[in-house]
């Protein structure tokens, strides 16, 4: 009688079952075993089931070990009499081919650049932290309803000499949806405070919008903890903010909606794309988000007007600043860059909207990364720019 | 209690259980390697039960089966070949591979089929049971139904119906204790004693591991309906040995309450000793069938494995619509 | 964010729904799973697919109820609870098995807010699986949503992925009307990236998955995904098309179809409901009355054929809509010798 070699493959458990997990071995190579009797344990991603013998036999080889995921059908072990020679297990091991072969292992996932959670006081807030320890670190400052998808260009080509940080305010993003009063004071506070827990004693604050109007506020309440500004369109300079934009931002529950709103954002209506709205719209949804914004909108610009009034923090020159703004900005007027002290610097953009950022990326970054490698510098580059 | 059964009769139920064991035994290894689509329910340990009951029964009697139904689809004569290749979903199948497991049904046996919904069964018997008494042809119908099924509004309703209609109904109540993973004990208000005896049903009821008694008992409940007397309620209790479906690892179930089943409540073992103790049949008849039905089970697979997959103009034949 | 399958979604869901209100209960055929057995241990299963697994362990006896295989009563029982305070989500199981229960739908729970002079609130949401390609065969792969969404007063919702059954569930449980949130069992294992936070996906607003200018595709459900993969492959063959997941068929967003179809001026329809009365009827009606004009071509319409699921692993897949057939469909409408296509 030819000896006979049986296969042992990964058994279907149920008709979902694809794939499953090898738990453990029951029988051990060498061992015995009728038809019917235990071998492994399998794990699904539904239970945990016992392997039975499909037949009587000598467990000759353990060809999955324990911990291996594969698919239905790949062999994990052969059976065999215990006359068989070994060198035919070995050929039968070679030359089976599983109706579904197990595929090359998936390399793990790089995760340099994945955001993590970082908690601050009451916060837990969503932190994207690139780049080499070397220069001063820079943290860029989101606007109203924005999160560090905003600094999509900007962050990473900014790191190739400092540090770059981007995280979610309070209430936005993947940050915990508690902002407390919603003033720029409070939320300068947690930037504050973020800047302590990742033990950042100083840093270039980079700021668009409302984060511009944080900026401010950081540099009015905690001067030592600011190198510089960058300000992109900033809160803070002017009386009036575009009303009906902040509320339809917040409220808006519809792609179409939402999609008119964004493209109130930039001057280049085409560069928003449903991929665009649907995150802004996923942003929206999680529960407590819009509540977070009506809060903070209501603190910082009731009926379209800012609350908060900061020109003084910058007639102080406490800091080197430069500001950035687009033309044909529709949510604060580019005239809110008008009648600044005079040492700072203003560049507008042509042909572009509240999010120079992204519509001028290398033209900002350009010019941010020359700033904060020596804002003295800078300045008087810029003076001698101005008087020429 | 002595057996009024010929040989040839007892030949065959022990034919019948025999099949019925070996081709459950055999698509619960085959499932596993992924070859079998769709669900499998498997019958093992309750065979003792369906070829009890239709040892009483006729070509000319009606079933009506459960998604367990490959049992009764043996035990009420369905070919064993055309089953297997059902279940793999061939042409050659019983239902043309339109159907599988769930669906097996055979009206020239009087098999109105598996059925894949839970209580289906009991409303159609009633049907059947009705042109049974209408055409006169002393027929019964016969609805297998689980302790599960017991709780659906169909069954009661239908015992009901049946009561009021006086039908020659027979509801034999599979009681494996589980439906699902959720026990009768919790799922079952009362007992089905009562609820037959709230309808006016008479109440049969016996062991589920020994032929012998099922075949009595369920003679008695079938000859009352045969003859006219109304319908009647059979409750077998049994044990189910393997998952709900292929792939139920039965963590509800205490740690060896399926081995002792096996080990002490063997339709087929306690089958055998009885009938070598009483001289009913020997062993070697017995010997015989066994390596028979091995090997029609081994063919019915192979042959199954081989058959030609349904054509893709199968696909609109049987319906009414050509879109 | 971590990627998590849909069954986890749903499961999520769930929990957080439970946690915020506790209101909200779950009954269901094995739910938990393992009352009454002979081992003592609740919560074994988890529901067939175990999509309910681990919610008995949190919140116990009195907010996860198994149910004796008896649907009319418990999904009544659970339209009456949901009239009288709780806010029960009630899992059918497989959706054909509302045969046995559909008068507690149609005629009980979705009926109450409208006959009763709009003084009742029936914030009640049934889960149950649809679909085919498993090889569950006829009485176990339907897609019945047409079924419901042909009956006025109730919802009905189809999520295509994981973070849509999350979201669209929440809302579900939220919302004070009786809602049909259906999943399809062969895309329990799907994953992707979904919040941890609870958040709720409105209803009536659909979803554009892909943006292109010459052909509208709405699809439903799974047939979400086979869309945009047929939308993947015609894009580098320079056909650009714009896919529609309504996400819910009742209510129906019949702006965004009706205004992208005026943009594209063709419009193809997948619907793995039978072919008769489905969604790609209801969907190729309203454009053909409401954006005629804009039609440049004939509508298509991806359907199966008017039979029953075959179980047979080759028919099924003769029998289900795929990306090649939704392919194939577009370009009967986008190639110009084609035009004329009876
Ligand atoms: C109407 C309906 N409800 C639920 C199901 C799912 N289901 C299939 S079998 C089963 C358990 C049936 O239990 P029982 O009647 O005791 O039969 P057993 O499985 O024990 O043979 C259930 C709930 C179904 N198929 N049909
Ligand atoms: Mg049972």
């Amino acid at each position: 009688m030819p000896n006979t070699i049986t296969a042992l493959t990964m058994p279907k458990f149920g008709l979902a079952m694809t794939e499953g997990k090898l738990a453990s071995w029951t029988a051990k190579v060498g061992q015995s075993v009728q038809q019917g009797d235990e071998l492994a344990d399998i794990e699904t991603t539904k239970i945990t089931s016992s392997y039975e013998s499909p037949a009587a036999g000598v467990l000759r080889k353990q060809v999955a070990q324990a911990g291996e995921t594969l698919p239905v059908g790949a062999l994990i072990g052969v059976l065999a009499d215990a006359d068989t020679p070994d060198v035919d297990i070995e050929a039968f091991i070679k030359n089976f081919h599983a109706d579904t072969p197990a595929d090359a292992t998936a390399t793990p996932e790089a995760n340099s650049g994945e955001p993590k959670l970082v908690t601050v006081g009451e916060h837990t807030l969503n932190v994207r932290d690139v780049g080499t320890q070397a220069g001063t670190p820079l943290v860029l400052v989101h606007g109203f309803g924005g999160d560090i998808s905003n600094w999509l260009l900007t962050q990473d080509a900014l790191a190739a000499d400092r540090r770059v940080i981007a995280f979610d305010l309070p209430g936005h993003g993947a940050s915990s949806k508690n902002v407390g009063t919603g003033t720029l004071t409070f939320l300068a506070g947690v930037v504050s405070d973020l800047l302590q827990t990742l033990k950042i004693e100083k840093a270039h604050i980079v700021g668009h919008s409302l984060g511009g109007g944080i900026a401010l506020t950081l540099l009015r309440d905690h001067p030592d903890q600011v190198a510089s500004l960058n300000l992109l369109a900033p809160a803070g300079l002017g009386k009036d903010v575009n009303a009906d934009f902040i509320s339809a931002f917040v409220e808006s529950e519809s792609s179409r909606d939402m999609k008119a709103v964004l493209q109130m954002l930039v001057y280049n209506k085409a560069l928003v794309g449903r991929r665009m709205v649907d995150a802004v719209l996923r942003a929206r949804r999680l529960d407590g988000a819009r509540d977070a914004l009506r809060v903070i909108a209501k603190a910082c610009f009731p009926n379209g007007h800012q609350v908060d009034d900061l020109r003084p923090v910058l007639a102080g020159g406490a800091a080197p600043t430069q500001i950035f703004w687009g033309k044909e900005d529709e949510i604060l007027s580019v005239s809110n860059a008008s009648g600044l002290p005079q040492m700072i610097p203003v560049k507008v953009f042509e042909e572009t909207g509240h999010l120079p950022q992204l519509e001028r990326a290398t033209d900002v970054n350009t010019a941010i990364a020359t700033f904060v490698k020596d804002p003295e510098a800078a300045l008087s580059m810029a003076r001698m720019d101005a008087t020429a | 209690m002595s057996v009024q059964i010929s040989r040839e009769a007892l030949l065959r139920a022990y034919r019948s259980m025999r099949t019925i064991r070996v081709f459950e035994e055999r698509l619960h290894v085959e499932f596993a390697t992924g070859e079998i689509p769709g669900f499998v329910h498997l019958y093992c340990g309750e065979e003792a039960s369906a070829v009890g009951v239709c040892a009483n029964l006729t070509d000319n009697d009606t079933i009506a089966s459960t998604h367990r139904g490959h049992g009764h689809c043996i035990a009420k004569g369905v070919e064993v070949g055309g089953m297997m290749a059902e279940i793999y979903g061939r042409h050659t199948g019983v239902c043309r591979g339109k159907g599988g497991s769930m669906h097996i049904a055979d009206l020239s046996k009087g098999m109105l089929g598996a059925n894949g919904i839970v209580g289906g069964g009991p409303p159609l018997i009633c049907g059947a049971a009705l042109s049974h008494k209408t055409l006169k042809d002393n027929g019964v119908a016969v609805a297998f139904f689980g302790d599960g099924a017991s709780n659906e509004g169909t069954t009661l309703e239908s015992m009901n119906l049946a009561s009021v209609w006086h039908l020659p109904a027979v509801f034999v109540l599979e009681d494996n204790g589980y439906g699902e993973a959720t026990g009768a004990a919790y799922a079952c208000a009362g007992t089905q004693k009562d609820r037959a005896a709230g309808f006016g049903l008479p109440y049969f009821a016996c062991a589920g591991d020994d032929f012998f008694e099922v075949y009595e008992t369920a003679r008695n409940a079938i000859d009352h309906a045969r003859s006219g007397k109304g319908p009647v309620m059979l409750h077998v209790q049994l044990s189910r040995w393997y998952g709900h479906f292929e792939g139920d690892a039965m963590t509800y179930r205490k740690a060896g309450e399926v081995a002792a089943q096996k080990k002490d409540h063997d339709c087929l073992k306690k089958f055998r000793a009885r009938a070598v103790a009483e001289n009913l049949l020997p062993e070697g008849d017995m010997d015989e069938i066994d390596a028979a039905v091995a090997d029609e089970v081994e063919s019915a697979v192979v042959t199954a494995k081989q058959a030609p997959w349904p054509q893709d103009k199968d696909l609109m034949a049987d319906v009414y619509a050509r879109y | 964010m971590a990627k998590k399958s849909f069954r986890q979604a749903i499961n999520e869901a769930l929990r957080q729904e439970m946690r915020r209100d506790p209101r909200v209960i779950l009954m269901g055929e094995d739910i938990a799973g393992g009352r009454g057995g002979s081992a003592g241990i609740t919560d074994a299963w988890g529901g067939v697919l175990g999509v309910t697994k681990g919610l008995w362990e949190e919140f116990g006896d009195d907010r996860v109820l198994d149910t004796p295989i008896s649907e009319a009563s418990y999904i009544g029982a659970a339209a009456g609870a949901a009239a009288t305070g709780l806010r029960p989500v009630a899992e059918l199981m497989f959706v054909d098995f509302v045969g046995c229960c559909l008068d507690q739908i149609m005629n009980q729970a979705a009926k109450f807010r409208y006959m009763f002079g709009g003084k009742a609130t029936t914030p009640l949401v049934i889960r149950a699986m649809y679909g085919g390609g498993f090889s569950a065969a006829a009485q176990h792969s339907q897609a019945l949503y047409p079924l419901f969404t042909h009956i006025p007063g109730l919802k009905v919702v189809i999520p295509s992925s994981p973070y849509e059954a999350k979201g669209l569930l929440i809302e579900a449980i939220r919302d004070n009307d009786p809602v049909i949130f259906l999943e399809n069992k062969v895309m329990y294992d799907d994953e992707e990236d979904v919040p941890d936070e609870a958040y709720a996906i409105p209803f009536g607003e659909a979803n554009v998955t892909r943006e292109g200018d010459d052909v509208t595709i709405v699809a439903i459900g799974r047939m979400v995904n086979m869309a945009n993969a047929a939308a993947d492959e015609l894009e580098k063959q320079g056909i650009g098309c714009t896919v529609i997941d309504p996400r819910t068929t009742s209510p129906l967003d019949e702006e965004t179809i009706l205004e992208s179809v005026s943009e594209t001026g063709r419009l193809v329809v997948v619907d793995e409901a039978s072919p008769r009365c489905n969604m790609a009827c209801d969907i190729s009606a309203l454009v053909a009355e409401k954006a005629f004009f804009s039609l440049k071509a004939p509508i298509r319409r991806v359907v199966p054929p008017h039979t029953p699921v075959p179980f047979s692993t080759p028919l099924e897949k003769l029998y289900m809509p795929d990306a090649t057939k939704i392919a194939a469909a577009v370009r009967s409408i986008t190639s110009s010798q084609k035009q004329k296509v009876a």
